[in-house]
């Protein structure tokens, strides 16, 4: 029932907003030429840089499953970071790594080498692999830590090689997560919109959504707009029914909750292939987040008061988006552990185009309020709609394992509604619903919103604030409150993911 | 009484009929090979197979209407018979109160539940930390408590020795008889079921044949039963 | 159940917010970009001044950028309730005047241009020169025209016409100084372009980080080093073929229910309370020189030889075409 209706509310946002876009049009309109070339480059892209963060994400998570080390539970949540940055404040950190006055490219210059660019396709699926690596590896980590101790101390009972383990244990686990971690960020890569651009080099590097962005604020060809939609939703929904074929529930069994300390495996070669894998993601992945913190953080303390301000009202949105993101994830998340129909619902809301979106809500609350003073809510309800695919991609291993392990314990014993939920679902559910909490908190914090439609001066949000500062001039500013809004962000995530591993200690 | 009539399970090419009556208070083994349909048909009973077609009734109650939890019978499964998360306590406490509001007399046959299943001093461990006979004994203690005139065993205790497994079907018979339970056991060890059911159920070759002396039947094993037994 | 009573809560509170604000006062509506209203452009003095003796309650709506709130118009349409639309430009007025919901303002034209410029629905408030700014430190010779520019190893960061005005303004900028020629000018840029970003801010911030030797942006630029950073290290390069100019307009709304006090707005735009604030908040040239005259600053500025600029009409009808061309020569 709960699905049910918060299946309905997603399809309305996503199919709603598209529609009177289209209504408003009068129709759909003729795609041109080039964004036949648009979609080509969408979607090469998008199965490059989703391909290259789920197999690159595989040896990572798997050291960091195996491997105990100092550090490691802080390495873990840093994860969540690079992912949850708003695309300006990374590039930034890319570029201060590896732009042309970066720091690899100095490295270079200083050993004699020649100098690299980032700009290209290549920059591209850099910075969508720095976003959607610590994705990847946090989804596959989950799946590692799902299978049962007990699985791996038959395992290790057995005399297992680590391919035996990998073929009996964790490649089943791997067919049953990567689809949905590829799928998901092959998702997120297809409405990629100002990474490509900045990075991207030129027009050569022409996603779908620029295509929209053009043909609503240039052209102001609302129906070509919503044929651009319908067109990414199509391909969304291809891409779903491609891994529906490929991506099976898992069939672990439960384990009884033991905490068995885990031998990892011994031998030279893979402790130093463990090593590896976690020094290079961890260089990767932070020394950008850091050059971007370094930068920022001596000029903090001089923010003026609005960002301050700003940055308040950005803790608030983030907090009711993730209250209504959860209270949409969930029951989704319950029901498509049996009907596949409420993942697809539930995961509608990642090709969804921002701009056709906020649009489309443009539309259909215009004739009702002004514009600005639905501001807050609205950002507040876009950005739970967008956060909702990773929480339900996050939730839906949990649920799957919860309801082929218990729910015929729980009908046995009629177990229902509030107390299945209190006594059952949320302590079970615990660890993956902080990590989808945190993931929606620090998605909110620092996404855009509804763009500009909505947008109140008054009630400006800190991505908002940053943008205006860097309109203005003050690029030190803007770095401070980029790191501001990176350490919020981060703060968030951590604070719910740490929540979520304590309450089922 | 638990009546099957005219009972018929169908899934893909399996298929199996069932058409008889088990006396209230009778102790009945569910026997057959492997495959044939023995926890499909305590799955039914329970409510989590529909029947094709055909009606189970208890007591001429039809039971198609009501949800597993709300069946008057207890079920106690392979494995998966206790929340990981959940201290044997509250795991007993799910028995009386699915929300876990218990009252002082609650508390009281939790108590009395967990010394009659003698799980003396582990009201606050978790089943990781219990062996798996103690763990044997908590599902039997909850169903001890949930009080339901029917008890369905699909094959609880396979996993325990045979001195252990021995004592946990004393336990059951003993509770059984205080309370007049009908028990279905599904069980792969004749000696087992000779020694605690006095009837029982062949499944086989897609029927489930009414309840007989289980000594007769087993002494005296139709074809595929005796195939079976390896006679 | 506790997260939706928070969610409740929050949305009621927001509610509530909105409506205490309510007043009796007129309201008068000006939609524009959002760095005009940002706490460092020059929205809240002009509402402070504006206030201060018109008895109204003068609301900024902020649309994104210049392009945006074209856009943002034509979903709003006749039933929009904005009585003053400022920040368009050039290249934007001709599909604006097409949309009928302007009235004319009956202002006499801006003293102050580089260029005649007289158009009855859209009074200009201030302008700029485009241009491509160096760090004088970094690169001690900068190219003199575009053909210098495309056969140097110069590297330059440039904005999407497609998403950005000053992007747009490059494309009829060499549209303009080559006609003909400009996709032969583009192919020679190709080579130069570091790379394309979505908007002004994220160019310029990658230029300070010294992603590349140039970027586009405007004469007025290196002002803002000095004023407010005491850096004199910024120049803006002066280009032999002259300088495609951006004016930047207000026009008021047919529609409009308060339409003497947004004549009187209007009007406003060119007092001298506005114009003096504008050179340091929106780093632009006024439309009027307040009797203050510019900051000292603006003196050591380029002066092209020649502005460039396009009708209107000539605008919109290159647009599609000069974004063809420049498509094609970048598309490697």
């Amino acid at each position: 029932m709960a699905a049910r209706l918060a299946a309905l509310a997603v399809l309305a946002l996503v199919l709603g907003t598209l529609g009177a876009v289209a209504w408003r049009a009068g129709g759909l309109g003729a795609l041109q030429a080039a964004d036949i070339g648009a979609a080509r480059f969408t979607v090469v892209q998008a199965l490059v840089s989703a391909t290259l963060s789920a197999l690159l994400a595989v040896p990572v998570a798997r050291a960091l499953h195996r491997r105990r080390f100092p550090g490691r539970a802080a390495l873990i949540s840093l994860m969540g970071a690079p992912f949850i940055l708003p695309a300006v404040v990374a590039v930034m950190g890319l570029l201060a790594v590896f732009g042309r006055a970066g720091m690899l490219n100095d490295g270079l210059a200083i050993l004699g080498l020649p100098r690299v660019s980032i700009y290209g396709a290549q920059g591209v699926v850099l910075a969508h692999v720095f976003f959607n690596l610590p994705l990847a590896t946090r989804l596959l980590l989950q799946g590692w830590q799902a299978i049962p101790s007990e699985r791996f101390r038959l395992a290790a009972a057995l005399g297992f090689t680590p391919a035996a383990t990998l073929r009996h244990l964790e490649g089943p686990m791997l067919r049953a997560t990567l689809p949905g971690a590829w799928l998901a960020i092959f998702l997120v890569c297809l409405t990629s919109f100002a990474v490509a651009l900045t990075l991207g080099g030129g027009p050569a590097a022409t996603t779908i959504e620029l295509a929209i962005y053009q043909a609503f604020r240039f052209d102001f060809d609302l129906a070509r707009a919503a044929s651009l939609g319908l067109l990414q939703v199509a391909l969304c929904v291809a891409a779903l029914a491609a891994t529906a074929r490929i991506a099976l529930p898992q069939g672990f069994g439960a384990g009884l909750d033991r905490r068995t300390v885990l031998a990892p495996p011994v031998g030279r070669a893979l402790r130093a292939q463990d090593a590896a894998a976690i020094a290079a993601a961890a260089v990767f992945l932070i020394v950008p987040m850091a050059a971007v913190l370094a930068r920022g953080l001596p000029a903090l303390a001089g923010l003026p008061g609005p960002v301050w301000l700003a940055a308040g009202r950005s803790l608030a949105v983030a907090l009711a988006a993730t209250a209504l993101t959860l209270a949409l994830a969930l029951p989704l998340a319950l029901a498509a552990a049996r009907q596949r129909r409420f993942e697809w619902a539930g995961t509608l809301p990642l090709v969804a185009s921002p701009l056709v979106l906020g649009t489309g809500l443009f539309l259909l609350l215009y004739p009702f309020a002004a514009p600005a003073t639905l501001a807050l809510p609205v950002t507040v309800a876009v950005n739970a709609a967008l956060a909702l695919p990773f929480a339900l991609r996050t939730l839906l291993p949990a649920t799957r394992r919860l309801d082929a392990d218990y729910s015929r314990l729980a009908a046995s014993l009629g177990l229902f509604g509030f107390a299945r939920l209190r006594l059952l679902t949320l302590p079970r559910l615990a660890r993956p619903l902080g990590f989808a909490a945190g993931l929606s908190a620090a998605l909110s914090m620092g996404d855009l919103g509804v763009i500009a439609l909505f947008a109140d001066p008054a009630q400006a949000t800190l991505p908002l604030q940053l943008y205006a500062l860097m309109g203005a001039y003050r690029m030190a500013d803007a770095a401070a409150a980029a790191s501001l809004l990176m350490a919020l962000s981060f703060g968030l995530f951590w604070l719910f993911d740490r929540i979520g591993n304590h309450a089922n200690a | 009484m638990l009546t099957l009539e005219n009972l018929v399970l169908a899934q893909d090419d399996f298929r199996l009929t069932a058409n008889f009556a088990v006396p209230t208070g009778a102790r009945v083994a569910v026997i057959g090979p492997s495959g044939a349909g023995k926890s499909t048909l305590l799955a039914a009973i329970a409510g989590f197979f529909t029947p094709a077609s055909g009606r189970i009734l208890w007591n001429g109650q039809d039971l198609a209407p009501l949800a597993p939890g709300a069946r008057p019978l207890s079920i106690l499964f392979q494995d998966q018979n206790l929340f990981p998360h959940l201290t044997v306590g509250q795991n007993l406490g799910l028995g009386l109160n699915p929300s876990l509001r218990l009252s002082a007399a609650d508390r009281a046959a939790i108590a009395t539940a967990i010394a009659r299943t003698g799980l003396d001093g582990l009201a606050d461990r978790r089943p990781g930390q219990l062996s798996g006979g103690q763990h044997s004994r908590v599902a039997l203690a909850r169903a001890l408590l949930r009080a339901r005139p029917l008890l369905l065993l699909d094959e609880p205790f396979a996993a325990l020795g045979p001195a252990l497994k021995a004592e946990m079907l004393a336990l059951v018979a003993k509770i059984a008889a205080e309370a007049n339970t009908t028990v279905l056991m599904v069980s792969h060890d004749p000696a087992d079921a000779r020694a605690f059911a006095p009837l029982a159920i062949l499944v086989a070759e897609g029927q489930a044949l009414a309840p007989r002396p289980t000594a007769e039947l087993l002494d005296n094993p139709p074809p595929p039963l005796a195939r079976y037994l390896g006679h | 159940m506790r997260p939706f009573l928070m969610l409740a809560g929050f949305l009621c509170a927001t509610a509530t917010a909105f409506v205490a604000e309510a007043q009796d006062k007129p309201v008068l509506t000006v939609l524009t970009y959002d760095s005009f209203i940002s706490e460092w452009g020059p929205g809240p003095v002009i509402e402070e001044v504006f206030e201060r003796d018109c008895g109204c309650d003068l609301r900024f709506v902020g649309a994104g950028d210049g392009a945006a709130l074209l856009a943002r118009l034509l979903l709003e349409g006749a039933r929009t309730e904005v009585d003053v639309v400022l920040g368009l430009d050039t290249s934007l007025t001709a599909q604006a005047a097409a949309t009928g919901l302007f009235a004319p303002h009956g202002l006499p034209p801006a003293p102050d241009l580089p260029v005649a410029y007289d158009d009855p629905l859209f009074t200009p408030y201030d302008w700029g020169w485009f241009a491509f700014v160096y760090d004088a430190t970094r690169l001690a010779a900068p190219p003199a025209d575009f053909v210098a520019l495309g056969a140097s190893d110069v590297t330059i960061l440039i904005e999407d016409p497609r998403s950005s005005t000053p992007g747009l303004g490059l494309l009829l900028w060499v549209k303009a100084a080559y006609g003909e020629r400009a996709s032969e000018v583009w192919a020679g840029l190709a080579d130069n372009i570091v790379t394309v970003t979505p908007g002004w801010s994220e160019a310029y911030g990658m230029f300070l980080e010294g992603e590349a030797d140039m970027v586009l942006s405007y004469s007025t630029s290196p002002a803002y080093h000095v004023i407010a950073e005491g850096d004199v290290t910024k120049e803006a390069a002066p280009f032999a073929e002259g300088h495609y100019l951006q004016i930047e307009v207000a026009g008021r709304l047919a529609g409009s229910d308060q339409p003497a006090l947004a004549d009187r707005f209007m009007a406003f735009l060119h007092s001298p309370a506005v114009q003096g604030t504008i050179p340091e908040t929106n780093w632009m040239y006024p439309a009027t020189t307040s009797p203050a005259g510019l900051p000292l600053a603006f003196d050591w500025l380029i002066l092209p030889v020649k502005s460039l600029l396009m009708s209107p009409d000539e605008a919109q009808a290159a647009r599609g075409p000069a974004l063809a061309e420049w498509r094609a020569a970048l598309a490697r």
